[in-house]
């Protein structure tokens, strides 16, 4: 499959995890959104690597070229899996606190 | 090698010192010592001892710059610890945790100021911003820092989201994370790819920075995060930030100098106006000090807009001089119970020494001559003229210059000349020395710069 098919995929998932995170209100599904603008990094990343080491074995198949791209997907999920953990603790500490994860809320600080 | 190590290693000592030792003042002086060490073994790889040879197949670097960006970041870490530290124990029960994320994060600080790869941006930024989550909302019965946090997390995760998009399109672009590597191709006519990616980076960045438009975040957070945890977050990390950002866009895109300069003229231009307009209408003192961030940001763009020689010197001078100009402020800020401008009426004479100290953090923050404010604030100017282009930016950074004397002074007008019962403040005899420290090093960086820039050059 040409390269371009993955990166219109992974530029629509970005898009629809931007849209939602500007658009919806609950801080649960925000963060949803922006998960899957996280994955869709990912799988970008996963194709770039794959078209670069293809490209690199049509010249000497021995060679190694593209493995960083996977590795970096590596440290984006274990970041992410930080992120959520963080996350989610704030979102449980507002609702303990307000009974509510709507983030409607956080424009009181605007005075 | 060997600050990064230690530093994460004083990290993991110090979250077991939490349920180990229930002192708190062994806890304090453990990370007041842990920081000297610190401090010391910067110093020593600086003159070239290094205890820790570990391949990291080039993606960190300890080049000059970084090795002395690490050193004030460092310095104004312990000062900020010896200032504040009891402070922290105030916000909540987790003293020792607090000061284990603080080490957390000067690991990141350390990454962002060495990087050669962009994995390697990447993980420091997010093991920067991550412990800085917890801190904001490190207040946990308190709406106000519940919001910060929630606000600061959404953000900052929203611009980490385009920043790896960013990073992903130049490496579909360039097939390489190196910065060398996206240079070197970058060269010849970028693709479309590759401009895509170097904008999407661009923004992250500017958010981090909280460069206007993307700063609508920073005085939320500023305001609703602890106090003391705001003075490290405006101080060291912003600068960090901005050691990264610099170095990201020399090393990756500097041959595309050309192309983004107007860009980066334009976001410097909004940043200065709108950070020194608004920071004039506030009330309180730390929301003005919160607007005050994003206008010295503004002036830090400066020598990401001119690149040069001058810039990286004057970059070293304006970190050094906002970081400890800022703890001093927001150290006897922390103190009062009051953070309005009236609440400074008549400190100073019920504090004489603690007036007089911060008005010296207040002149230079706003570019007086003798402090280090100054200096840092001609070097950049210089660096903007040095260029030869865009002389309109030049005089739009000295005219909102002229406007941030506006709202410093306002406090030292409300210290000096206002009547006031003052409040009350227990102020520990160790703090004023610090205090006193602390305006000492800034006049004199204010009287000799050299003194910090010569260790650039060895």
């Amino acid at each position: 499959m040409p390269i371009n098919y993955y990166i219109f995929l992974s530029i629509a998932l970005f898009a629809i995890g931007i849209v939602g995170v500007l658009t919806r209100r609950n801080a649960i599904i925000i963060f949803m959104c922006i998960e899957l603008m996280l994955n869709a990094v990912n799988l970008l990343l996963v194709a770039f690597s794959k078209m670069h080491h293809l490209k690199a074995v049509a010249i000497d198949a021995a060679s190694t070229a593209g493995t960083d791209g996977q590795l970096f997907v590596f440290f984006i999920m274990v970041v992410a899996a930080a992120e959520v953990t963080v996350g989610l603790a704030i979102i449980v500490m507002l609702y303990r606190n307000i009974h509510s994860v709507d983030v409607n809320f956080l424009n009181r600080l605007k005075h | 090698m060997n600050a990064l190590i230690i530093s994460a290693l004083l990290g993991v000592v110090m979250m077991f010192s939490s349920f180990l030792l229930k002192d708190r003042s062994t806890v304090r002086s453990m990370a007041i010592a842990g920081l000297l060490l610190l401090l010391v073994v910067n110093v020593l790889e600086m003159n070239g001892v290094e205890f820790f040879n570990i391949n990291t197949r080039d993606m960190i670097v300890f080049d000059r710059f970084a090795l002395l960006f690490n050193t004030i970041a460092f310095l104004s870490t312990l000062l900020y610890l010896l200032l504040s530290a009891k402070e922290m124990a105030k916000v909540g029960v987790y003293f020792a945790d607090y000061l284990a994320l603080i080490f957390f994060i000067l690991c990141g600080v350390i990454l962002v100021s060495s990087f050669k790869s962009l994995l390697i941006l990447f993980l420091g930024i997010e093991i920067i911003s991550i412990p800085l989550y917890i801190l904001t909302g490190s207040d946990k019965r308190n709406l106000k820092s519940n919001e910060a946090a929630l606000k600061y997390f959404l953000l900052g995760t929203f611009s980490t989201g385009l920043m790896l998009m960013g990073i992903a399109l130049i490496y579909g672009a360039q097939g390489s994370f190196y910065s060398v590597d996206i240079s070197k191709i970058a060269g010849e006519t970028p693709s479309a790819l590759l401009i895509a990616g170097m904008l999407l980076l661009f923004f992250s960045m500017s958010f981090k920075v909280s460069a206007a438009p993307f700063h609508f975040w920073t005085p939320d957070v500023y305001d609703g995060a602890p106090t003391v945890f705001t003075s490290f977050m405006a101080t060291i990390v912003k600068a960090a930030v901005f050691v990264a950002f610099i170095r990201l866009f020399d090393e990756a895109f500097g041959l595309l100098h050309l192309q983004w300069q107007l860009l980066v003229a334009v976001i410097t231009a909004l940043t200065l106006f709108i950070g020194n307009i608004t920071a004039v209408f506030q009330q309180s003192v730390k929301r003005m000090l919160a607007y005050s961030s994003i206008a010295q940001a503004g002036f830090m763009m400066l020598s990401l807009y001119a690149m040069n020689a001058d810039a990286k010197e004057g970059l070293m001078l304006y970190v050094a001089a906002y970081s400890f100009a800022t703890i001093g402020i927001f150290a006897v800020l922390i103190k009062m119970s009051d953070y309005t401008f009236e609440g400074f009426n008549g400190f100073a004479k019920h504090q004489p020494l603690l007036a007089a100290t911060t008005t010296i953090f207040l002149l230079s923050l706003a570019g007086i001559p003798l402090t280090a404010g100054f200096l840092s604030k001609f070097y950049m100017l210089k660096a903007a003229l040095g260029t030869g282009k865009h002389l309109w930016l030049v005089i739009v950074a000295v005219l909102m210059a002229a406007v941030s004397v506006y709202y410093y002074f306002r406090v030292i007008q409300a210290m000096y000349f206002k009547e006031g019962e003052g409040q009350p403040m227990e102020v520990s005899k160790p703090f004023k020395w610090t205090l006193v420290v602390l305006a000492a090093l800034i006049i004199l960086l204010g009287i000799f710069p050299n003194i910090l820039l010569s260790w650039l050059y060895f």
